[in-house]
């Protein structure tokens, strides 16, 4: 019975896999395009762009968004979003501070409680959207107020200064002095292969994708969708917390407006990197590259002598072209 | 004035890749019940979209009453007199029944809308169909039944003479299918023509007076319906003789793996017992609503608040999640494909493998060749027609994404599998692979539960029929005894 059918099933051709896989790779990777011609155009625009030195000064500069955006990157694919990472930093950047100025903390334990701080974070995020049914923007959306409010409270919106001089280097130091790899690229690097590795390779980030896509297919698949969720804000509030920590080394203080609209750029990143804002689609090194195709556009603007207003216009325009391209592509692919 | 009221004139057109119509000519006469069949990807819907202006041809014509018409947009369509009933309903639900109908026509009064008129005319129009109907109730409070009453009069707001319905019957229930019947005919009466895409061949024969076969983009036949019979329309539909309609196998029924004493949930599930065995595929009848869905999603852990008590294997079973029910070895087909079954965007791979990721993994990692292996071991033994097992599964047709799902649960090792409506939307010869697949199962010892709203797949392919009505067990039949007949009257008691 089951061979009257006949279908005309293709033999696979053998030459076309690789082809194929080039294929994917340029469709999950499109963004790459887009980073080629950019540098092109600064490389002409500006002499100074082309330079190891002006690389590693841009890479080092996004590297705290780039952390922000790794964490952004499971929650949108898991359907969420936070918009609450940015005040996170903050108050996280403060904390680190002030329990090594303040309370004498060795740097050590510092660390420890400002982690646990991001994770608590996190997971109030992630039980306010899964147990509450609360929506990811207008749920984050308190939270970021909640957490920057809190950090002027403790602060009175004075900075936190007087870090001591061991926790430097994990804003301003190289490893192993090499001019070229500051500590924090080091450190995205290290967490974006961790985070491709289970993003591509693990249970837990093929659940992601599957409760992004489709949250009731991934439930009846015995996926525990709300857990699975929830674990994504947490990362996204540790990763918050570390970028926080190296943003207070870096100016070698506990800034409170630190993180400020950065979880707006980091949600560019994503969305440019092909992260989609309906969930279930995006990989870690494309929203990665998004970041530094911001951090590229903001480093050629400022080479070319545009002010800082105006180019927050510029990103703001970029993100709604990114998202509109995003919508655009979902809709033509339904459609087919 | 012609006899006809379409002529469809060597219609062709292709899409990147494929040739959805290929010289398509056949005649449509003026009040008449005219049905469109053909498997899926035959035509059908590509030739209802140039009816109805949402594409152009690439070749050929269309007459409408003795006139040569383009129809560019699906509003000159509606101008012309050609509507289309949708089968997923093009309603705005937080609007009243008068206004859906009159949708972007409101009648101009001397302050705004004529309210007044406006609601005569609804009553006008439902009273042509000798439907009931309020004008008033908000159509998110409607039964899908209701909703289609509220398209087609939303169809003869237009003046239509010519009404295309795209399965109309694919989400009703019998009792409701009776009063769409009904509504054909009283809109037949009215000289209306009527295009009738179904899959369900049993309807053919109730109500249409012609049938036309697509198949493969072709026109095929077309034939008055008092000259066909249904293996006849089966064999022109799939260009084969099926052996069989329902590939029915007798299989020895073995001990019980499933009793289920006085299942209760608050509202929905009343005292249900019943016992399933080893090898039998046990149907569910019933209205839509009688509780059936409830009934599985209770069985696999996946609705809160259910109490009674359930023996597995002899041993008590209450799963507390979807996961524990998974292993312990129950799976559940849901009946919406794309809504419940697959992650659409993801790879037909990502989808076979996603109910027991332990098949793929090596200590904790996932390994792609053995996910590679375990799909394309899936591909081949299900037949399931994919160019590659990394498509994505929204690009499959409906038969072969069903199979995707059966893959999954059997990469799952389910020994009990629940199929909810397990053929809905799929075509002919991909229904009777799938009901072969549940003998092989049933062959191999494991025990099925199917839940179907199509009387005669329940007949053709189940050992014992158990009916529900309003959340109770109201009947048992043995496949033997069975009769639709006997079904309904236990599903309307």
């Amino acid at each position: 019975m089951m061979n009257s059918q006949a279908t005309d099933k293709k033999p696979p051709v053998q030459g076309s896999a690789i082809l194929r896989r080039i294929k994917r790779f340029l469709d999950d990777y499109s963004i790459l395009y887009a980073v080629i011609i950019l540098i092109a155009i600064l490389s002409i625009a500006s002499p100074d762009f082309l330079s190891l030195k002006n690389f590693t000064n841009v890479f080092r500069q996004i590297s705290m968004v780039a952390i922000l955006t790794v964490g952004m990157f499971f929650v949108m694919v898991g359907g969420g979003i936070d918009i609450s990472c940015g005040a996170t930093v903050g108050l996280t950047g403060v904390l680190f501070a002030m329990f090594m100025v303040n309370y004498g903390m060795h740097p050590v334990p510092a660390f420890i409680f400002t982690v646990i701080v991001g994770a608590a974070i996190g997971t109030i995020n992630g039980t306010l959207v899964t147990r509450f049914g609360i929506p990811a923007m207008i749920a984050t959306l308190g939270t970021q107020s909640i957490a920057r409010g809190f950090t002027y409270v403790i602060t009175g919106a004075y900075p936190i200064s007087g870090i001591p001089d061991s926790v430097s280097f994990l804003g301003r130091g190289y490893v192993l002095g090499m001019e070229w790899l500051p500590w924090p690229v080091f450190i995205v690097t290290i967490l974006a292969l961790v985070a491709h590795f289970v993003a591509q390779r693990t249970q837990y980030g093929r659940s992601v994708y599957a409760v992004g896509g489709n949250t009731e297919a991934a439930y009846l698949s015995g996926i525990k969708d709300k857990q699975i969720q929830i674990i994504t804000y947490i990362a996204l509030g540790v990763l918050s917390a570390i970028a926080g920590m190296i943003l207070t080394s870096r100016l070698a203080s506990g800034q409170p407006n630190g993180g400020l609209t950065w979880e707006f750029e980091a949600i560019t990143a994503a969305v440019i990197g092909g992260v989609s804002i309906t969930g279930g689609r995006g990989k870690v090194f494309g929203a990665l590259l998004g970041a530094v195709l911001i951090g590229l556009l903001t480093n050629g603007m400022t080479l070319i002598g545009m002010e800082s207003y105006p180019q927050q216009m510029v990103k703001g325009m970029v993100l709604v072209l990114a998202i509109g391209f995003d919508i655009y592509s979902v809709n033509k692919k339904s459609k087919k | 004035m012609s006899d006809y009221a379409l002529r469809i004139k060597n219609i062709s057109k292709s899409f990147p890749g494929v040739k959805a119509l290929d010289d398509v000519s056949f005649d449509i006469k003026k009040g008449d019940l005219h049905a469109l069949v053909g498997e899926n990807g035959a035509g059908k819907s590509t030739l209802i979209k140039i009816l109805s202006g949402v594409y152009s041809t690439d070749a050929g014509s269309v007459e409408l009453h003795g006139k040569k018409v383009t129809v560019h947009t699906p509003l000159e369509a509606q101008q012309l007199g050609i509507s289309v009933v949708h089968q997923e309903l093009k309603l705005v639900e937080s609007l009243t029944v008068k206004e859906n109908i009159f949708l972007g026509r409101p009648f101009k009064g001397k302050f705004g809308v004529n309210w007044q008129k406006l609601r005569d005319e609804a009553v006008n129009l439902l009273n042509r169909l000798n439907i009931v109907l309020d004008p008033d109730d908000l159509v998110s409070n409607l039964s899908v039944a209701q909703k289609q009453i509220v398209e087609i009069c939303k169809a003869l707001s237009y003046n239509a003479d010519v009404i295309i319905m795209d399965e109309p019957s694919a989400t009703l229930t019998d009792k409701e299918l009776e009063t769409l019947f009904q509504i054909l005919h009283e809109l037949k009466s009215q000289g209306i023509t009527i295009i009738y895409i179904t899959h369900r061949l049993e309807e053919i024969f109730q109500l249409a007076d012609t049938v036309t076969v697509l198949r493969d983009g072709k026109h095929i036949d077309t034939l008055p319906v008092d000259q066909v019979d249904k293996d006849k329309l089966i064999s022109l539909m799939v260009g084969r003789t099926l052996g069989m309609e329902y590939p029915k196998r007798k299989v020895e029924i073995g001990e019980p793996i499933l009793e289920v004493k006085n299942l209760n949930r608050k509202g929905y599930l009343h005292d249900i017992s019943f016992t399933l065995r080893r090898g039998e595929i046990l149907g569910f009848a019933g209205l839509v609503g009688a509780g059936r869905t409830e009934l599985a999603r209770a069985l696999f852990g996946a609705d809160k608040g259910v109490t009674g008590e359930v023996l597995l294997n002899g041993k008590p079973y209450t799963p507390k999640n979807v996961s524990s029910a998974i292993a312990q070895g129950i799976g559940l087909i849901p009946e919406d494909r794309k809504e419940q079954g697959l992650v659409l965007n993801m790879m037909v791979k990502e989808n076979i493998s996603m109910a027991n990721f332990q098949s793929i993994k090596s200590s904790r990692v996932l390994m792609p060749k053995k996910e590679d292996a375990l799909a394309n071991k899936f591909i081949d033994t299900l037949r399931i027609v994919t160019p590659d097992a990394e498509r994505k599964v929204q690009y499959l047709s409906g038969g072969n994404q069903q199979k995707v799902v059966i893959a999954k649960w059997l990469n799952a090792e389910s020994d009990i599998l629940i199929i909810d409506e397990p053929t809905r939307g799929i075509d002919v010869g991909a229904k009777s692979e799938i009901y072969s697949l549940m003998c092989d199962l049933a062959e191999k010892g494991k025990a099925i539960i199917m839940i179907s709203s199509d009387m005669p797949e329940l007949l053709g392919v189940c050992d014992r029929i158990m009916v529900m009505h309003d959340g109770r067990i109201t009947g048992e039949l043995m496949a033997e005894e069975a009769t639709q007949e006997k079904i309904l009257e236990y599903a309307i008691m």
